[in-house]
């Protein structure tokens, strides 16, 4: 049994005022595969290297399964570090490369073998076993690296943007046989990147992180559906969620020349004006004078879809936090058999359901 | 995009190379066959401008972290290789992307791990290397630097009168912290012994470790060097108010180990009659910072160690005790150290480091003065080793890889 529990963590770096990591709450499932993301600097290395017990927790506790491991060194957490360093020694055949650590820790010869046996069938690499690396390709090295980890038998798996070094390709590979290696050994693992789209496709759950703060932490589907928060919908997926300020008005919300109903509740004590979210995949094209006109900038066509970008003619485009390049465009997904043309005024709305509405001034979800 | 060289100091030249062709394929003529560690990337060396320049194919992002990092290990006067620049927008023929690269410059006289093992199969070969590798570790510990991938592969040898001066090559999975925590260090000796234990392992599979060394015995060993050079270096010591001699017996002790105490810290216990004393920082280089303030010259610390010796004796030899340090210590270099390292013919040069061969020259003295039962005079020694011993010895200002040029 290994679950993880980051219990209230915090990181504050000397000499620094504020927390790296604040109060940090996260239960991982034993078997569970998280994924901490967020933005440069948002506190996802620190969070887990307070795990891996590389940083000091000032305040709060760590546990691993029913052992509070706050003061311990790493060696006595039983965590491993995935991809740190994956040196392929020449002289030595794939199983000595694989098993050679168990060595340093006293395992007899027998069990040792046993061991990178079972972590070979995994890896499908037991035809390998007693050749010499060189004759390996390079997704075949990637799982020998993974192996040594693997016969290790550790609690918990930890990797820290372990694909970056990649080229595109290998790192799309290699992304899918991390995460369904992980699904057939079930360790527990927490995975980091600043990549959302690796985030999304590879965690049970996923953690994100701004500033140090966790914004939510739940399934890929349910960060996608229901953001808890502006940066969140705005964080999670690609292209990113569109997010219009927008006032409010008897019935519901202004949206163009049509009033889009939100439940009455939801908008008591939202203020005058809400922050309307909208995936570009949620967008439905209408007629003259229904929804919101924008003016088609640029059409990207990719075969059965297609993308646009354009700007609407009433309502400003809202930053959600994340990154400030200027003024956002519009994005709509639409039919790539008949999409728009470039110039041309369309006019949308949100499909029936898929419309977030946040409380512009906290940012936090009221409704939909 | 096009070709971006990046660099403190751009060397035109560094146009004229391949730039195109994947590392992979450059032509052999450009090319220095140099051995080089284990590593995931293709490295090579070239010529260029008459020095030898190590290249590495990497992603332009890694590329541009680990010549920063470099740059900053050595503001901080750390031992490593010194970076050069960066080369990004490489294409092929075909304009297909290329990875950038790293240039460092070739550390001269540097042994890769398995070429001095190759060379010398002399037991205490691999603790000498430990202990290189040890100091090193602390020392960049000592400066908040997270290694992240300690091996012999990541390090280069220097020759340091008999024993290793070690080099940091490998940046790539480095951090540098305001001061590292003992989760940190943990984790660094951690990796270096499984590293280390790999390294021997795939030494003793390919025939050439020294029988009766253990692999996993040795890469505990690095663990044990370490702790015990930490614990010198930074623990804290109390003692009794009359003992104050121990500030100095402290002093002392880290001296001879090589490194200087910046600053201590000095506290009482409140009524006064026990002593604490911790080193706040401290400074590797004690020898070699004194005798290039005595000499002008920059060797390795042991180096450092044996020439102010052979300087003591000459200064009590002619018995010069009472007089400016300075004036005999330049007197010692031009009637002694001068004429013995100049003497060594150009073709012979390459073979060893100047400091390293005037090692070499008073130990083959003593050797002499052993077996014949009487002093050598130096220049005689030094006669008797230009003849007999070192035209033996194999280059190294850049070792030939025979595994590659074979
Ligand atoms: N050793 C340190 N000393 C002081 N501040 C630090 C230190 N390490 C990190 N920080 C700060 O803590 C914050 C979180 O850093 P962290 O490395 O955890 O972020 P991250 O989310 O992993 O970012 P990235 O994706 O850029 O690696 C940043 O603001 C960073 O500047
Ligand atoms: N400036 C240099 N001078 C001498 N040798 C060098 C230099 N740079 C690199 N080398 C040699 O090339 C080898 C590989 O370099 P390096 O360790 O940087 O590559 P790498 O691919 O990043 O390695 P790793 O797999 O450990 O990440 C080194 O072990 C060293 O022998
Ligand atoms: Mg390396
Ligand atoms: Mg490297």
């Amino acid at each position: 049994m290994a679950t993880v529990k980051f219990d209230n963590a915090t990181r504050v770096y000397p000499g620094n005022d504020s927390p790296s990591v604040d109060q940090l709450n996260i239960d991982i499932e034993d078997g569970e595969f998280l994924v901490l993301v967020g933005p440069s600097g948002c506190g996802k290395s620190t969070s887990l290297r307070m795990l891996a017990g590389l940083e000091e927790v000032n305040d709060g506790k760590i546990w691993i399964g029913d052992r509070d491991v706050t003061d311990l060194s790493p060696k006595d957490r039983d965590v491993a570090m995935v991809f740190q360093n994956y040196a392929l020694y020449p002289h030595m055949s794939v199983a000595e490369n694989m098993g050679f650590a168990l060595k340093i820790a006293g395992e007899d010869k027998a069990q040792i073998r046993e061991r990178v046996e079972e972590a070979a069938k995994i890896l499908d690499l037991t035809q390998f076993l007693d050749r010499k690396p060189k004759a390996l390709s390079g997704g075949q090295r990637q799982r020998v690296a993974m192996g040594r980890a693997i016969v290790r038998s550790p609690q918990v798996f930890l990797m820290d943007e372990p694909l970056s070094n990649l080229d595109a390709k290998l790192r799309v590979q290699t992304r899918t046989q991390i995460a369904s290696l992980q699904r057939r050994l079930g360790v527990t693992t927490v995975y980091v990147t600043h990549d959302q789209v690796e985030a999304m496709t590879m965690g049970d759950r996923v953690a994100l992180l701004k500033d140090g703060i966790l914004q939510q932490c739940d399934s890929p589907r349910r960060m996608y559906d229901h953001p808890d928060n502006v940066f969140v919908a705005g964080f999670i997926g690609s292209p990113a969620m569109n997010l219009v300020s927008t006032p409010v008005v008897d019935g519901g919300v202004d949206f163009g020349t049509t009033t889009l109903q939100v439940e009455r509740d939801a908008l008591a004590e939202a203020g005058s004006r809400v922050i309307v979210g909208i995936r570009p995949e949620d967008v439905e094209l209408t007629s003259e004078g229904d929804g919101m006109a924008i003016v088609v900038d640029v059409v990207e066509e990719l075969g059965a879809d297609a993308y646009i970008y354009g700007s609407a003619e009433d309502a400003a485009q809202v930053d959600s936090g994340e990154d400030d390049d200027g003024v956002k465009p519009f994005i709509a997904r639409v039919d790539g058999r008949r999409p728009p043309r470039k110039g041309e005024t369309i006019y949308i709305k949100p499909q029936e359901g898929h419309l977030h509405v946040f409380n512009a001034e906290s940012g936090h979800r009221i409704g939909h | 995009m096009p070709l971006e060289i990046s660099a403190a100091r751009p060397d035109p030249a560094l146009l004229d190379l391949p730039w195109s062709i994947p590392l992979e394929e450059w032509p052999q003529d450009l090319l220095a066959a140099l051995p080089r560690g284990i590593s995931r990337h293709v490295v090579r060396f070239a010529r260029l401008s008459g020095s030898v320049i190590a290249i590495k194919e990497i992603k332009a992002d890694i590329a541009r972290r680990e010549f920063q990092m470099l740059r900053q290990l050595g503001r901080l006067d750390q031992p490593c290789v010194e970076p050069l620049g960066v080369v990004t927008g490489r294409t092929d023929a075909a304009g297909e992307p290329l990875d950038a690269c790293l240039i460092t410059r070739h550390l001269q006289f540097s042994l890769p791990y398995r070429v001095v093992f190759s060379q010398h199969l002399r037991e205490d070969t691999a603790v000498r290397l430990l202990d290189a590798l040890a100091v090193l570790l602390v020392r960049l510990h000592l400066v908040g630097y997270w290694w992240g991938d300690v091996s012999l592969s990541n390090t280069l040898f220097r020759r340091d009168a008999g024993a290793f001066a070690a080099y940091l090559v490998d940046a790539e999975t480095g951090e540098l912290h305001e001061q590292l925590t003992d989760g940190q260090r943990a984790h660094d000796i951690d990796i270096a012994q499984v590293n280390i234990a790999g390294e021997f392992m795939d030494l003793e599979a390919s025939g050439v470790l020294p029988e009766g060394l253990d692999p996993v015995v040795m890469a505990q060993d690095i663990v044990t060097r370490y702790e015990t050079l930490w614990h010198e270096l930074t623990e804290d010591e109390w003692f009794d108010s009359g003992e104050t001699w121990r500030v100095d017996q402290r002093i002392r002790r880290l001296n001879a180990q090589g490194f200087d105490v910046d600053e201590l810290a000095i506290a009482t216990d409140l009524d006064g009659t026990r002593i604490r004393i911790q080193p706040k920082v401290v400074d590797a280089g004690h020898h070699s910072r004194r005798l290039l303030r005595l000499t002008g010259l920059d060797v390795e610390e042991n180096q450092a160690r044996r020439l102010l010796n052979d300087l003591d004796s000459y200064t009590a030899a002619t018995e010069r005790q009472g007089e400016d340090e300075e004036i005999v210590a330049h007197d010692w270099l031009n009637r002694i150290y001068e004429p013995t390292v100049r003497a060594v013919p150009a073709e012979l040069r390459g073979r060893l480091e100047s400091a390293e061969i005037f090692h070499e020259v008073l130990e083959h003295r003593w050797f002499m003065a052993e077996r014949l039962g009487h002093d050598i005079d130096i220049r005689e020694a030094l006669d008797d080793y230009l003849r007999h011993v070192l035209p033996g010895k194999p280059e190294e200002r850049s070792v030939i890889d025979e595994e590659r040029s074979s």
